[in-house]
């Protein structure tokens, strides 16, 4: 049977998100409570996290989270990349032998600092060139998998229930000010690591539930620019979408929004402010082929902050609530109660509205 | 008669029942095959001149009349079949090139019957057209590679100049000349009416257009017939005509007879002279040279409309279509094999170029291969039959279609394939006022405007099926289709999986 890569697995899911305003930081034990109550949403073919603001003491380095197949890969691997990065610290990320959980690979993180010469010589910028190289290994290195490249962020994620997951990994002993997570109901037995979510590069994290009828579309646009989907999901052309529309067209998230969930024609026609109506004729025109259609909502992680987005006729479940400094997200409202019981505020947002929080500035 | 002899290949039958010598049949045919016996009181007809173009089925009262293949056949032979041995005598009886019209009517595979589209099921929902909105508004034009922004970070708003249409549909280049007066108004008014474009081909556009401008499209053929300044100005883009699918490689030729009255006029050209078309522009010997006659176009019309660059399928239409996104040119439309024409040598229509499906699934993965797709929207045409042909050619990567035989079908043609005699029957492919005005404009574009609305609305259920509601995402969405009874080679080129994978 083919795995995740070779074909196009279409899967339901449960996301869950929360952050807190002030920065405040939160160990991963509320954020896996929230999968338990949509437990029937995943099918233990897959559950992830990801975390933000975790590794304050190495901040200024990528944390790449790696798998390896064997021993012999990692090695080879290594000498891949010192010859690109100066490697700060590398280590086994900490895991704990549940029974819900087997099979896992050789799980290992290292923080990089690319090496200016190398930078120089190939007239990239740093960002550039991590995702390139990340990139290059997921496509060309034969078992070996970056699943997370950013700065003071990482992501977790195993074949399992979500819940498993979460304390496989130890999340308790993480402190974030923001926290995603995915439970995943893939259609199919690809039993592959990799193809659990959040997918991520760079800073970027994505959790995504839906599945996206634009998708070849989206695929073959977005692999004119480097990118390489090589997973055949959703979640992995979309984040490779904001990317090419935050970092490389210096699009902001709002602006990134009305590309990839773009307002009907008519809705344009009718907006009333001049200036408003000219940008999304403009967005629109620009990037037909990053229209996402089909279902799906997001919760889109970047350094600082989340975005929360539903696609353009919400034909998917998404609520947000809030409490104090900490706004929720989730598929399910239940999602929310488990972490804060007195969650208020608590709403659908509308199809194609994005709803960005940002933690305060300074705050970490 | 005697060795010349060739058995008519229809045979009018009449049933004398039915027949009440009304001579219906007799005026309306324009090749007089009916005629009245008066002696004997009754029609008859001389078959030898019938093209079976069904006028005259069509318009007999009493249902009388009809038209079958003749089975006086001469022995057969898979080799040497009927039709091959019958184009030997032509070509013994008269010396000369075989001529024939509209697109190749071989077997060769027709691929959009070999392709299948998807339906969402459980996992995604479909979405009904009736009660959600559908979108099948496209944008044809250069879309550029980087945004802009002034010093305060506002957006820059400005694009190339850009095609609007409600559909990915447009009705190919047909001249004026080629076609009637009356087929062009009906084009052109159902052009208006759809918010959609027509195109003058390379005959000039008639005085009387000039008002439907802003959904015209305007032909530099390498005849250059009819351009001049107003002509250019009038229209909502210029298309440089490099070759046709149909007769890829050579130019045309519009006979003096055809050339009288408004289309010499329109032409520019004297009248009963013989419009003869250059197989090359003979400013263009190479790609360069391409580019330099669209910045000319440009300049004409400062930099205010698109320029389409039409080609042929042919074998390396990739590489072609690739220097051609890189000359400035905003648009490429590219014409298969199985596209129509006026008149064609036959050997040219049916043996050079190649199926549509390929050369656009070929060009598409080219550009994107580049990196250069965005520099150009592909427009496919040759043939275009159905909805579900525009469907498939969009998955495959089109921006747009073109159609013209599906055109003048809905105007009445009955795919005689004669057009070349300048005898249309039914008011299309002629100039003779006797059988122009056979065709009505109003009752012409309001066949057209049914025509393209009826294929919007299959569109859209389509669309629905899979679970898009917008069009761009449709655009190139390869994933949409699956192949029936392909190669694995002809899987590849079409980039598309088989059914059941
Ligand atoms: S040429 Fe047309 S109108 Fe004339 S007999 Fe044949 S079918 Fe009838
Ligand atoms: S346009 Fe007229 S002459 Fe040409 S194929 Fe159609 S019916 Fe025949």
């Amino acid at each position: 049977m083919k795995v995740e890569g070779q074909i196009r697995i279409p899967s339901g899911c449960a996301i869950a998100a929360v952050i807190s305003k002030e920065g405040k930081k939160m160990s991963g034990e509320k954020i896996i409570d929230s999968m338990k109550p949509m437990h029937d949403r995943s099918n233990g073919l897959g559950g992830g996290f990801a975390g933000y603001g975790i590794y304050p003491e190495y901040k200024d380095f990528y944390a790449l989270h790696m798998f390896f197949d064997q021993r012999a890969t990692r090695k080879n691997c290594e000498v891949f990349l010192k010859e690109r990065f100066e490697i700060v610290k590398s280590e086994i990320i900490p895991t704990r032998k549940i029974p819900s959980i087997t099979d896992e690979p050789i799980i290992w993180r290292y923080f990089v600092s690319p090496l200016k010469s190398v930078l120089a010589s190939m007239q990239l910028d740093e960002k550039e060139f991590v995702a390139r190289t990340v990139m290059q290994i997921n496509t060309e290195m034969h078992g070996a998998y970056v699943f997370s490249s950013g700065k003071n962020m990482g992501t977790f994620k195993a074949v399992g229930f979500p819940e498993d997951v979460g304390v496989f990994y130890k999340l308790e002993e993480y402190q974030g000010y923001s926290w995603t997570a995915h439970g995943r109901y893939p259609t199919n037995t690809p039993g592959w690591w990799g193809g659990a979510h959040p997918f991520t590069l760079l800073d970027w994290s994505i959790v995504h539930n839906g599945e996206i009828s634009s998708y070849d579309a989206n695929r073959r646009f977005i692999e004119m620019f480097g990118y390489k989907c090589t997973l055949q999901t959703d979640t992995e052309v979309i984040t490779y979408i904001m990317d090419y529309l935050i970092r490389r067209q210096g699009l902001t998230l709002g602006e990134a929004a009305s590309v990839i969930a773009a307002p009907f024609w008519s809705t344009i026609e009718d907006k009333t402010n001049r200036e408003d109506k000219e940008k999304h004729m403009y967005l629109r025109t620009l990037f037909p082929s990053l229209l996402i259609t089909g279902p799906f909502s997001i919760v889109f992680g970047f350094d600082g902050g989340l975005m929360a987005l539903n696609d353009r006729l919400k034909l998917r479940s998404m609520v947000v609530g809030e409490k104090d400094d900490k706004v929720f997200i989730a598929s399910e409202e239940a999602a929310i109660r488990t972490m804060e019981p007195d969650a208020e505020n608590i709403w659908a947002p509308a199809g194609g509205e994005p709803v960005v929080v940002r933690v305060k500035d300074g705050a970490f | 008669m005697g060795v010349e002899f060739i058995y008519p290949e229809f045979e009018v039958i009449r049933n004398d029942n039915r027949c009440i010598a009304c001579r219906v049949c007799e005026r309306q045919c324009a090749n007089e095959v009916h005629f009245f016996n008066a002696e004997r009181g009754v029609m008859m007809s001389d078959e030898t001149k019938c093209v079976n173009c069904q006028r005259c089925v069509s318009l007999c009262p009493t249902r009388a009349l009809k038209i079958v293949k003749s089975d006086c056949k001469l022995r057969e032979n898979a080799n040497w079949q009927d039709d091959t041995i019958k184009e030997i005598y032509k070509q013994a009886n008269s010396g000369a090139v075989l001529l024939s019209s509209m697109g190749n009517p071989k077997p060769f595979p027709v691929y959009w019957d070999k392709i299948l589209i998807n339906a969402s099921q459980v996992t995604n929902p479909s979405i009904d057209p009736l009660r959600e909105p559908m979108e099948t508004r496209v944008f044809l034009g250069k879309k550029p590679d980087k945004v802009k922004r002034d010093a305060n970070g506002k957006l820059l708003c400005e694009l190339p100049p850009q095609l609007e249409l409600s559909l990915p549909v447009m009705f190919s280049a047909m001249s004026y000349g080629s076609i009637s007066y009356n087929a062009h108004e009906s084009l052109a008014r159902a052009a208006t009416e759809l918010g959609i474009y027509y195109n003058t081909g390379e005959g000039g556009l008639h005085e009387d257009f000039y008002c439907y401008g802003k959904n015209t499209i305007v032909q530099v053929a390498s005849g250059r017939f009819g351009v001049h300044k107003e002509y250019l100005e009038a229209s909502a883009a210029v298309e440089i005509k490099m070759g046709q699918g149909a007769k890829p490689g050579i130019g045309g030729h519009l006979p003096g007879a055809k050339i009288v009255g408004d289309v010499s006029r329109t032409r520019m050209i004297p009248e009963g002279s013989d419009a003869i078309s250059p197989a090359p522009h003979h400013d263009i010997y190479s790609i360069e040279d391409l580019r330099q006659l669209v910045f000319s176009l440009k300049e004409a019309t400062e930099y205010k409309k698109p320029i389409i660059v039409k080609v042929a399928a042919v074998h390396n239409i990739a590489a072609i279509a690739s220097g051609i996104a890189r000359s400035g040119a905003d648009i490429i439309a590219i014409d298969g094999f199985r596209g129509g024409t006026g008149a064609a040598p036959t050997r040219i229509r049916d043996n050079v170029g190649i199926p549509i499906e390929l050369a656009l699934a070929a060009v598409d993965q080219r550009l994107r291969d580049e990196g250069i797709r965005n520099n150009v929207s592909l427009v496919v045409g040759g043939s275009i039959r159905s909805a579900s042909d525009v469907v498939k050619a969009i998955a495959l990567g089109a921006d747009a279609c073109y159609i013209a035989t599906a055109a003048v079908l809905a105007l009445g043609c009955h795919l005689c394939r004669t057009c070349q005699s300048g005898k249309c029957n039914w008011g299309i492919a002629t100039q003779r006022p006797d059988l122009v005005k056979r065709l009505n404009p109003d009752i012409g574009s309001e066949r057209l405007v049914n025509l393209v609305k009826a294929w919007q609305h299959e569109i859209k259920e389509l669309m629905g099926g899979m679970g898009i509601n917008s069009i761009e995402a449709l655009r190139g969405n390869r994933l949409m289709l699956r192949g029936i009874g392909l190669t694995e080679k002809e899987l590849e080129i079409l980039g598309i999986l088989h059914a059941g994978e």
